[in-house]
Protein backbone atom coordinates (compact mmCIF):
# COMPACT_ATOMS: atom_id res chain seq x y z
CA UNK A 1 0.00 0.00 0.00
CA UNK A 2 1.55 3.26 -1.13
CA UNK A 3 2.16 6.00 1.38
CA UNK A 4 1.84 9.66 0.56
CA UNK A 5 4.21 11.75 2.63
CA UNK A 6 4.28 15.54 2.64
CA UNK A 7 7.38 17.45 3.68
CA UNK A 8 6.16 20.77 4.99
CA UNK A 9 7.06 23.58 7.39
CA UNK A 10 5.17 26.80 6.81
CA UNK A 11 8.36 28.82 7.00
CA UNK A 12 10.73 29.03 4.06
CA UNK A 13 14.42 28.20 4.10
CA UNK A 14 14.26 25.60 6.85
CA UNK A 15 15.27 22.69 4.62
CA UNK A 16 12.12 21.20 3.10
CA UNK A 17 13.56 20.57 -0.34
CA UNK A 18 16.90 19.30 0.98
CA UNK A 19 15.03 16.97 3.33
CA UNK A 20 12.67 15.77 0.59
CA UNK A 21 15.63 14.82 -1.59
CA UNK A 22 17.58 13.20 1.26
CA UNK A 23 14.60 11.23 2.61
CA UNK A 24 13.57 10.17 -0.90
CA UNK A 25 17.05 8.98 -1.76
CA UNK A 26 17.45 7.18 1.57
CA UNK A 27 14.13 5.36 1.06
CA UNK A 28 15.20 4.36 -2.44
CA UNK A 29 18.56 3.20 -1.06
CA UNK A 30 16.55 0.98 1.29
CA UNK A 31 14.96 -0.64 -1.78
CA UNK A 32 11.65 1.24 -1.83
CA UNK A 33 10.06 2.57 -5.02
CA UNK A 34 9.99 6.31 -4.49
CA UNK A 35 8.80 9.40 -6.34
CA UNK A 36 9.53 12.89 -5.10
CA UNK A 37 6.98 15.46 -6.30
CA UNK A 38 7.83 19.17 -6.42
CA UNK A 39 4.73 21.19 -5.50
CA UNK A 40 6.59 24.48 -5.45
CA UNK A 41 5.16 25.65 -8.75
CA UNK A 42 6.90 28.79 -9.96
CA UNK A 43 9.89 28.35 -7.65
CA UNK A 44 11.00 24.85 -8.45
CA UNK A 45 14.20 23.70 -6.79
CA UNK A 46 13.90 19.98 -6.24
CA UNK A 47 15.19 19.24 -9.74
CA UNK A 48 18.39 21.14 -8.93
CA UNK A 49 18.94 19.37 -5.62
CA UNK A 50 18.29 16.04 -7.35
CA UNK A 51 20.63 16.94 -10.21
CA UNK A 52 17.91 16.47 -12.83
CA UNK A 53 17.42 20.05 -14.00
CA UNK A 54 18.79 19.35 -17.47
CA UNK A 55 16.34 16.53 -18.13
CA UNK A 56 13.04 18.29 -17.37
CA UNK A 57 10.63 18.16 -20.32
CA UNK A 58 7.15 17.92 -18.87
CA UNK A 59 6.13 18.83 -15.34
CA UNK A 60 3.40 18.41 -12.75
CA UNK A 61 1.24 21.15 -14.29
CA UNK A 62 1.31 19.45 -17.71
CA UNK A 63 0.16 16.19 -16.14
CA UNK A 64 -2.47 17.85 -13.95
CA UNK A 65 -3.90 19.65 -16.98
CA UNK A 66 -3.76 16.51 -19.09
CA UNK A 67 -1.21 17.85 -21.58
CA UNK A 68 1.27 15.07 -20.84
CA UNK A 69 1.12 11.55 -19.52
CA UNK A 70 2.56 10.83 -16.11
CA UNK A 71 5.16 8.51 -17.61
CA UNK A 72 6.38 11.34 -19.86
CA UNK A 73 6.92 13.70 -16.95
CA UNK A 74 8.58 11.30 -14.49
CA UNK A 75 12.37 11.53 -14.44
CA UNK A 76 14.25 8.47 -13.27
CA UNK A 77 17.32 9.09 -11.15
CA UNK A 78 20.59 8.12 -12.80
CA UNK A 79 22.10 6.77 -9.60
CA UNK A 80 19.17 4.97 -8.02
CA UNK A 81 16.85 2.95 -10.21
CA UNK A 82 13.87 3.13 -7.85
CA UNK A 83 14.02 6.90 -7.34
CA UNK A 84 11.92 9.20 -9.53
CA UNK A 85 11.21 12.92 -9.73
CA UNK A 86 8.05 14.68 -10.83
CA UNK A 87 9.24 18.26 -11.32
CA UNK A 88 7.29 21.48 -10.89
CA UNK A 89 6.86 24.11 -13.52
CA UNK A 90 8.98 27.21 -13.18
CA UNK A 91 6.95 29.33 -15.58
CA UNK A 92 3.46 28.81 -14.23
CA UNK A 93 1.91 29.71 -10.91
CA UNK A 94 0.07 27.72 -8.28
CA UNK A 95 -3.36 28.64 -9.65
CA UNK A 96 -2.65 26.25 -12.51
CA UNK A 97 -3.02 23.34 -10.07
CA UNK A 98 -6.60 22.11 -9.80
CA UNK A 99 -7.62 19.94 -6.88
CA UNK A 100 -9.27 17.38 -9.21
CA UNK A 101 -6.15 17.21 -11.36
CA UNK A 102 -3.88 16.78 -8.36
CA UNK A 103 -6.16 14.06 -6.97
CA UNK A 104 -5.96 12.16 -10.28
CA UNK A 105 -2.17 12.41 -10.41
CA UNK A 106 -1.83 11.29 -6.78
CA UNK A 107 -4.04 8.25 -7.44
CA UNK A 108 -1.87 7.30 -10.38
CA UNK A 109 1.33 7.75 -8.38
CA UNK A 110 -0.04 5.63 -5.53
CA UNK A 111 -0.43 2.73 -7.95
CA UNK A 112 3.13 2.98 -9.25
CA UNK A 113 5.19 3.66 -6.12
CA UNK A 114 5.68 2.63 -2.48
CA UNK A 115 6.30 6.20 -1.37
CA UNK A 116 5.01 9.45 -2.85
CA UNK A 117 6.92 12.31 -1.25
CA UNK A 118 5.48 15.77 -1.80
CA UNK A 119 7.77 18.75 -1.38
CA UNK A 120 5.48 21.53 -0.15
CA UNK A 121 6.01 25.18 -0.99
CA UNK A 122 6.51 27.55 1.94
CA UNK A 123 3.47 29.36 3.27
CA UNK A 124 0.00 28.16 4.14
CA UNK A 125 -1.83 29.07 0.95
CA UNK A 126 -3.26 27.02 -1.86
CA UNK A 127 0.02 25.46 -2.97
CA UNK A 128 0.88 24.21 0.49
CA UNK A 129 -2.67 22.99 1.09
CA UNK A 130 -2.74 21.06 -2.19
CA UNK A 131 0.61 19.47 -1.34
CA UNK A 132 -0.65 18.25 2.05
CA UNK A 133 -4.23 17.38 1.05
CA UNK A 134 -3.63 13.75 0.09
CA UNK A 135 -0.98 13.00 2.71
CA UNK A 136 -1.08 9.94 4.98
CA UNK A 137 2.05 11.05 6.77
CA UNK A 138 3.66 14.43 7.28
CA UNK A 139 7.23 15.34 8.06
CA UNK A 140 7.25 18.79 9.64
CA UNK A 141 10.65 20.37 9.09
CA UNK A 142 11.58 22.79 11.85
CA UNK A 143 14.67 24.80 12.78
CA UNK A 144 15.44 25.33 16.46
CA UNK A 145 14.22 28.93 16.45
CA UNK A 146 11.00 30.42 17.68
CA UNK A 147 9.61 31.69 14.34
CA UNK A 148 10.09 28.34 12.70
CA UNK A 149 8.47 26.53 15.63
CA UNK A 150 5.42 28.76 15.55
CA UNK A 151 5.00 28.33 11.79
CA UNK A 152 5.29 24.57 12.22
CA UNK A 153 2.57 24.70 14.85
CA UNK A 154 0.36 26.51 12.34
CA UNK A 155 1.04 23.86 9.71
CA UNK A 156 0.21 21.06 12.17
CA UNK A 157 -3.13 22.77 12.76
CA UNK A 158 -3.77 22.72 9.00
CA UNK A 159 -2.72 19.07 8.76
CA UNK A 160 -5.39 18.35 11.38
CA UNK A 161 -8.10 20.26 9.53
CA UNK A 162 -7.42 20.81 5.84
CA UNK A 163 -6.41 17.34 4.63
CA UNK A 164 -8.45 14.55 3.09
CA UNK A 165 -7.80 12.43 6.16
CA UNK A 166 -8.97 15.18 8.52
CA UNK A 167 -12.13 15.61 6.46
CA UNK A 168 -12.81 11.88 6.85
CA UNK A 169 -12.29 12.15 10.61
CA UNK A 170 -8.90 10.41 10.46
CA UNK A 171 -5.51 11.73 11.46
CA UNK A 172 -2.42 12.41 9.41
CA UNK A 173 0.64 10.85 11.10
CA UNK A 174 2.89 13.76 11.95
CA UNK A 175 6.63 13.63 12.59
CA UNK A 176 9.02 16.36 13.58
CA UNK A 177 12.32 16.67 11.75
CA UNK A 178 14.65 19.16 13.41
CA UNK A 179 17.10 20.53 10.88
CA UNK A 180 20.05 22.95 10.95
CA UNK A 181 20.71 21.90 14.51
CA UNK A 182 24.01 23.27 15.79
CA UNK A 183 25.27 21.25 18.79
CA UNK A 184 27.82 23.92 19.74
CA UNK A 185 25.23 26.70 19.79
CA UNK A 186 22.78 24.43 21.57
CA UNK A 187 25.37 23.86 24.27
CA UNK A 188 25.78 27.60 24.70
CA UNK A 189 22.01 27.98 25.02
CA UNK A 190 21.70 30.05 21.85
CA UNK A 191 19.05 27.82 20.33
CA UNK A 192 15.71 26.50 21.49
CA UNK A 193 16.15 23.25 23.35
CA UNK A 194 14.88 20.10 21.68
CA UNK A 195 12.64 19.25 24.63
CA UNK A 196 11.08 22.73 24.53
CA UNK A 197 10.32 22.37 20.82
CA UNK A 198 8.81 18.94 21.40
CA UNK A 199 6.74 20.30 24.26
CA UNK A 200 5.39 23.13 22.11
CA UNK A 201 4.63 21.05 19.03
CA UNK A 202 3.73 17.80 20.83
CA UNK A 203 4.37 15.48 17.87
CA UNK A 204 6.92 12.64 17.83
CA UNK A 205 10.52 13.35 16.84
CA UNK A 206 11.72 11.70 13.63
CA UNK A 207 15.28 12.92 13.68
CA UNK A 208 17.73 15.71 14.37
CA UNK A 209 19.82 16.81 11.40
CA UNK A 210 22.91 18.80 12.36
CA UNK A 211 23.84 21.99 10.54
CA UNK A 212 26.63 20.98 8.20
CA UNK A 213 28.64 22.12 5.25
CA UNK A 214 28.08 18.65 3.79
CA UNK A 215 24.46 19.56 3.06
CA UNK A 216 25.40 22.68 1.13
CA UNK A 217 28.14 20.85 -0.75
CA UNK A 218 25.75 18.04 -1.71
CA UNK A 219 23.10 20.52 -2.86
CA UNK A 220 25.57 22.31 -5.07
CA UNK A 221 26.58 18.97 -6.57
CA UNK A 222 22.96 18.21 -7.36
CA UNK A 223 22.96 15.14 -5.18
CA UNK A 224 20.89 14.35 -2.09
CA UNK A 225 23.22 14.29 0.91
CA UNK A 226 22.40 10.65 1.65
CA UNK A 227 23.82 9.79 -1.79
CA UNK A 228 26.66 12.29 -2.01
CA UNK A 229 28.23 11.55 1.34
CA UNK A 230 26.48 8.65 3.09
CA UNK A 231 28.80 8.65 6.12
CA UNK A 232 28.41 12.36 6.87
CA UNK A 233 26.53 13.36 10.00
CA UNK A 234 23.46 14.75 8.19
CA UNK A 235 23.27 11.71 5.91
CA UNK A 236 23.27 9.39 8.91
CA UNK A 237 20.55 11.48 10.54
CA UNK A 238 18.36 11.22 7.42
CA UNK A 239 19.02 7.49 7.10
CA UNK A 240 17.97 6.96 10.72
CA UNK A 241 14.88 9.08 10.11
CA UNK A 242 13.92 6.89 7.17
CA UNK A 243 14.36 3.73 9.24
CA UNK A 244 12.01 5.23 11.82
CA UNK A 245 9.53 6.12 9.06
CA UNK A 246 9.56 2.46 8.03
CA UNK A 247 8.66 1.48 11.58
CA UNK A 248 12.01 0.68 13.18
CA UNK A 249 12.61 1.76 16.76
CA UNK A 250 15.95 3.50 17.08
CA UNK A 251 17.45 5.42 19.96
CA UNK A 252 17.56 9.14 19.16
CA UNK A 253 21.03 10.57 18.78
CA UNK A 254 22.46 13.72 17.29
CA UNK A 255 25.08 12.55 14.87
CA UNK A 256 28.29 14.54 15.26
CA UNK A 257 30.97 14.91 12.62
CA UNK A 258 33.48 12.12 12.82
CA UNK A 259 36.91 13.65 12.94
CA UNK A 260 40.22 11.88 12.68
CA UNK A 261 42.85 12.34 15.32
CA UNK A 262 44.35 15.18 13.34
CA UNK A 263 41.03 16.89 13.03
CA UNK A 264 40.49 16.69 16.76
CA UNK A 265 43.95 18.02 17.56
CA UNK A 266 43.79 20.84 15.08
CA UNK A 267 40.19 21.53 15.87
CA UNK A 268 41.08 22.16 19.49
CA UNK A 269 44.12 24.18 18.72
CA UNK A 270 42.30 26.41 16.29
CA UNK A 271 39.42 26.92 18.70
CA UNK B 1 -57.38 32.35 28.36
CA UNK B 2 -58.17 32.75 32.03
CA UNK B 3 -56.30 31.63 35.09
CA UNK B 4 -58.36 29.64 37.55
CA UNK B 5 -58.11 30.21 41.29
CA UNK B 6 -59.25 27.34 43.49
CA UNK B 7 -59.75 28.54 47.03
CA UNK B 8 -60.13 25.91 49.75
CA UNK B 9 -60.86 25.81 53.47
CA UNK B 10 -59.93 27.30 55.81
CA UNK B 11 -60.18 30.43 53.73
CA UNK B 12 -57.88 32.52 55.97
CA UNK B 13 -54.95 30.11 55.37
CA UNK B 14 -55.60 30.10 51.64
CA UNK B 15 -55.53 33.91 51.66
CA UNK B 16 -52.17 33.89 53.43
CA UNK B 17 -50.78 31.54 50.79
CA UNK B 18 -52.17 33.72 48.04
CA UNK B 19 -50.51 36.78 49.56
CA UNK B 20 -47.20 34.92 49.68
CA UNK B 21 -47.64 34.06 46.01
CA UNK B 22 -48.34 37.68 45.17
CA UNK B 23 -45.24 38.72 47.14
CA UNK B 24 -43.11 36.30 45.09
CA UNK B 25 -44.43 37.43 41.74
CA UNK B 26 -46.16 40.76 42.28
CA UNK B 27 -47.15 41.22 38.65
CA UNK B 28 -48.55 37.75 38.13
CA UNK B 29 -52.22 38.78 38.23
CA UNK B 30 -51.76 42.11 36.46
CA UNK B 31 -54.38 42.42 33.78
CA UNK B 32 -55.08 38.69 33.79
CA UNK B 33 -58.67 37.51 33.68
CA UNK B 34 -59.29 35.23 36.65
CA UNK B 35 -61.93 32.57 37.06
CA UNK B 36 -62.87 31.54 40.58
CA UNK B 37 -63.50 27.82 41.05
CA UNK B 38 -65.75 27.42 44.07
CA UNK B 39 -65.83 23.64 44.28
CA UNK B 40 -63.61 23.61 47.39
CA UNK B 41 -65.90 25.99 49.22
CA UNK B 42 -69.20 24.15 48.82
CA UNK B 43 -71.49 24.88 51.76
CA UNK B 44 -69.82 28.19 52.63
CA UNK B 45 -71.71 30.29 50.13
CA UNK B 46 -72.22 33.02 52.72
CA UNK B 47 -68.55 33.95 52.67
CA UNK B 48 -68.35 34.36 48.89
CA UNK B 49 -69.05 38.03 48.87
CA UNK B 50 -66.23 38.76 51.29
CA UNK B 51 -63.92 36.56 49.22
CA UNK B 52 -64.69 38.43 46.02
CA UNK B 53 -64.15 41.75 47.81
CA UNK B 54 -60.87 40.53 49.31
CA UNK B 55 -59.65 39.49 45.88
CA UNK B 56 -60.72 42.79 44.36
CA UNK B 57 -58.68 44.56 47.08
CA UNK B 58 -55.64 42.66 45.72
CA UNK B 59 -56.40 43.91 42.21
CA UNK B 60 -57.42 40.42 41.09
CA UNK B 61 -59.99 40.73 38.38
CA UNK B 62 -62.63 37.99 38.61
CA UNK B 63 -64.43 37.51 35.32
CA UNK B 64 -66.52 34.57 36.36
CA UNK B 65 -67.17 31.75 38.83
CA UNK B 66 -67.19 28.07 38.20
CA UNK B 67 -68.59 24.97 39.93
CA UNK B 68 -70.95 27.05 42.05
CA UNK B 69 -74.19 25.64 43.38
CA UNK B 70 -76.54 28.26 41.94
CA UNK B 71 -79.41 27.12 44.12
CA UNK B 72 -77.39 27.54 47.30
CA UNK B 73 -76.12 30.95 46.20
CA UNK B 74 -79.67 32.10 45.62
CA UNK B 75 -80.00 35.80 46.45
CA UNK B 76 -76.23 36.39 46.24
CA UNK B 77 -76.11 35.56 42.54
CA UNK B 78 -76.72 39.07 41.16
CA UNK B 79 -73.87 40.48 43.26
CA UNK B 80 -71.35 37.88 42.07
CA UNK B 81 -69.57 37.62 38.78
CA UNK B 82 -71.38 35.55 36.17
CA UNK B 83 -71.41 31.80 36.55
CA UNK B 84 -69.43 30.03 33.82
CA UNK B 85 -69.68 26.46 32.64
CA UNK B 86 -67.78 24.29 30.21
CA UNK B 87 -64.34 25.81 30.86
CA UNK B 88 -61.45 23.71 29.59
CA UNK B 89 -58.06 23.37 31.14
CA UNK B 90 -55.53 24.47 28.56
CA UNK B 91 -51.84 25.43 28.40
CA UNK B 92 -51.53 27.27 31.65
CA UNK B 93 -52.62 24.95 34.45
CA UNK B 94 -54.91 25.82 37.32
CA UNK B 95 -53.09 28.02 39.77
CA UNK B 96 -53.33 26.88 43.34
CA UNK B 97 -51.52 29.34 45.59
CA UNK B 98 -48.83 27.78 47.71
CA UNK B 99 -48.01 25.14 45.15
CA UNK B 100 -44.73 25.50 43.30
CA UNK B 101 -45.04 27.61 40.16
CA UNK B 102 -46.07 25.64 37.10
CA UNK B 103 -43.13 23.76 35.57
CA UNK B 104 -41.89 25.23 32.30
CA UNK B 105 -43.01 23.59 29.11
CA UNK B 106 -40.81 20.53 28.56
CA UNK B 107 -38.24 21.46 25.92
CA UNK B 108 -38.68 19.81 22.58
CA UNK B 109 -36.12 16.99 22.24
CA UNK B 110 -33.88 19.05 19.97
CA UNK B 111 -30.08 19.40 20.23
CA UNK B 112 -29.38 21.57 23.21
CA UNK B 113 -26.19 23.59 23.10
CA UNK B 114 -23.84 22.06 25.67
CA UNK B 115 -22.90 24.35 28.54
CA UNK B 116 -19.16 23.77 28.08
CA UNK B 117 -16.67 22.93 25.37
CA UNK B 118 -13.85 20.46 26.02
CA UNK B 119 -10.99 20.19 23.52
CA UNK B 120 -8.73 17.19 23.94
CA UNK B 121 -6.03 18.32 21.59
CA UNK B 122 -3.78 21.37 21.57
CA UNK B 123 -4.92 24.63 20.00
CA UNK B 124 -2.41 25.31 17.23
CA UNK B 125 -0.99 28.62 16.06
CA UNK B 126 -3.46 30.42 13.81
CA UNK B 127 -6.48 28.56 15.16
CA UNK B 128 -9.28 30.43 16.84
CA UNK B 129 -11.64 28.58 19.12
CA UNK B 130 -14.73 30.57 19.98
CA UNK B 131 -17.46 29.20 22.25
CA UNK B 132 -19.83 31.86 23.47
CA UNK B 133 -22.16 29.45 25.25
CA UNK B 134 -20.01 28.87 28.32
CA UNK B 135 -16.67 27.56 29.56
CA UNK B 136 -13.85 26.21 27.41
CA UNK B 137 -11.45 23.55 28.67
CA UNK B 138 -8.35 22.68 26.68
CA UNK B 139 -6.48 19.47 27.45
CA UNK B 140 -3.16 20.51 25.95
CA UNK B 141 -1.48 23.77 25.17
CA UNK B 142 -2.74 26.93 23.50
CA UNK B 143 -0.05 27.95 21.05
CA UNK B 144 1.47 31.31 20.41
CA UNK B 145 -0.57 32.97 17.68
CA UNK B 146 -3.80 31.18 18.54
CA UNK B 147 -6.80 32.32 20.55
CA UNK B 148 -9.48 30.84 22.74
CA UNK B 149 -12.67 32.85 23.24
CA UNK B 150 -15.24 31.76 25.81
CA UNK B 151 -18.58 33.01 27.04
CA UNK B 152 -17.52 31.85 30.50
CA UNK B 153 -14.22 30.75 32.00
CA UNK B 154 -11.20 29.24 30.25
CA UNK B 155 -9.24 26.28 31.64
CA UNK B 156 -5.98 25.25 30.00
CA UNK B 157 -4.32 22.03 31.14
CA UNK B 158 -1.06 22.89 29.45
CA UNK B 159 0.85 26.01 28.55
CA UNK B 160 -1.16 29.09 27.60
CA UNK B 161 0.96 30.86 25.00
CA UNK B 162 -1.68 32.50 22.85
CA UNK B 163 -4.63 34.72 23.71
CA UNK B 164 -7.35 33.83 26.18
CA UNK B 165 -10.49 35.93 26.03
CA UNK B 166 -13.01 34.93 28.71
CA UNK B 167 -16.34 36.19 29.98
CA UNK B 168 -17.96 37.20 26.71
CA UNK B 169 -21.38 36.65 28.31
CA UNK B 170 -20.61 39.19 31.06
CA UNK B 171 -21.12 38.55 34.77
CA UNK B 172 -23.23 35.51 35.54
CA UNK B 173 -26.03 35.24 38.11
CA UNK B 174 -25.03 36.84 41.39
CA UNK B 175 -22.30 38.83 39.64
CA UNK B 176 -20.04 35.77 39.23
CA UNK B 177 -17.36 36.64 36.71
CA UNK B 178 -15.36 34.43 34.41
CA UNK B 179 -11.79 33.40 35.22
CA UNK B 180 -8.86 31.98 33.32
CA UNK B 181 -6.80 29.08 34.65
CA UNK B 182 -3.70 27.58 33.12
CA UNK B 183 -0.91 25.20 34.03
CA UNK B 184 1.76 27.47 32.59
CA UNK B 185 1.42 31.17 31.88
CA UNK B 186 3.18 32.40 28.76
CA UNK B 187 0.16 34.16 27.31
CA UNK B 188 0.25 36.93 24.74
CA UNK B 189 -2.98 38.44 25.99
CA UNK B 190 -5.49 37.79 28.76
CA UNK B 191 -8.96 39.33 28.70
CA UNK B 192 -12.00 38.96 30.93
CA UNK B 193 -15.24 40.77 30.34
CA UNK B 194 -13.61 43.29 28.01
CA UNK B 195 -10.69 44.15 30.30
CA UNK B 196 -7.36 42.95 28.95
CA UNK B 197 -3.70 42.71 29.76
CA UNK B 198 -0.87 42.06 27.31
CA UNK B 199 2.25 40.00 28.00
CA UNK B 200 4.22 43.21 28.54
CA UNK B 201 2.02 44.18 31.47
CA UNK B 202 2.21 40.85 33.26
CA UNK B 203 4.48 40.31 36.22
CA UNK B 204 7.58 38.48 34.89
CA UNK B 205 7.70 36.49 38.13
CA UNK B 206 4.49 34.74 37.06
CA UNK B 207 5.86 33.63 33.70
CA UNK B 208 5.82 29.87 33.35
CA UNK B 209 3.78 29.33 36.52
CA UNK B 210 0.39 27.79 37.06
CA UNK B 211 -1.94 30.72 37.60
CA UNK B 212 -5.49 31.90 37.83
CA UNK B 213 -6.65 35.16 36.34
CA UNK B 214 -9.70 37.09 37.51
CA UNK B 215 -11.21 40.55 37.53
CA UNK B 216 -10.52 42.59 40.63
CA UNK B 217 -12.87 45.51 40.13
CA UNK B 218 -11.91 46.64 36.65
CA UNK B 219 -8.36 45.33 36.82
CA UNK B 220 -7.00 42.01 35.60
CA UNK B 221 -5.45 40.19 38.55
CA UNK B 222 -3.14 37.21 38.26
CA UNK B 223 -1.96 34.93 41.05
CA UNK B 224 0.10 31.77 41.13
CA UNK B 225 -1.77 28.60 42.02
CA UNK B 226 1.22 26.78 43.53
Amino acid sequence: MAKVLVVTSGKGGVGKTTSTAALGAALAQAGQKVVVVDFDVGLRNLDLIMGAERRVVYDLINVVQGDAKLSQALIRDKRLETLHLLPASQTRDKDALTSEGVARVMDELREKFDWVICDSPAGIERGAQLAMYHADTAVVVTNPEISSVRDSDRIIGLLDSKTERAEKGERVDKHLLLTRYDPARAKRGEMLKTEDILEILSIPLLGIVPESQDVLRASNLGSPVTLADPTSAPARAYTDAVRRLMGEKLAMSIPGDKKGLFGKLFGRRVA
Amino acid sequence: MAVVLMPDLPLADWMTQLDAQIARSPRFFDGRPIVLDLEGLAGNEAGFLTLVEDLAARAIRIIGIENADEAALGPLLPQLPPVLTGGRTVGLPVLVPGDPPPPPEPEPPQEREPPALVLDRPVRSGQSVAFTGGDVTVIGSVASGSEVIAGGSIHVYGALRGRAIAGLLGPGPGGVRARIFCRRLEAELLAIDGVYKTADEMDPALQGRAVQVWLDGDQIAIAALD
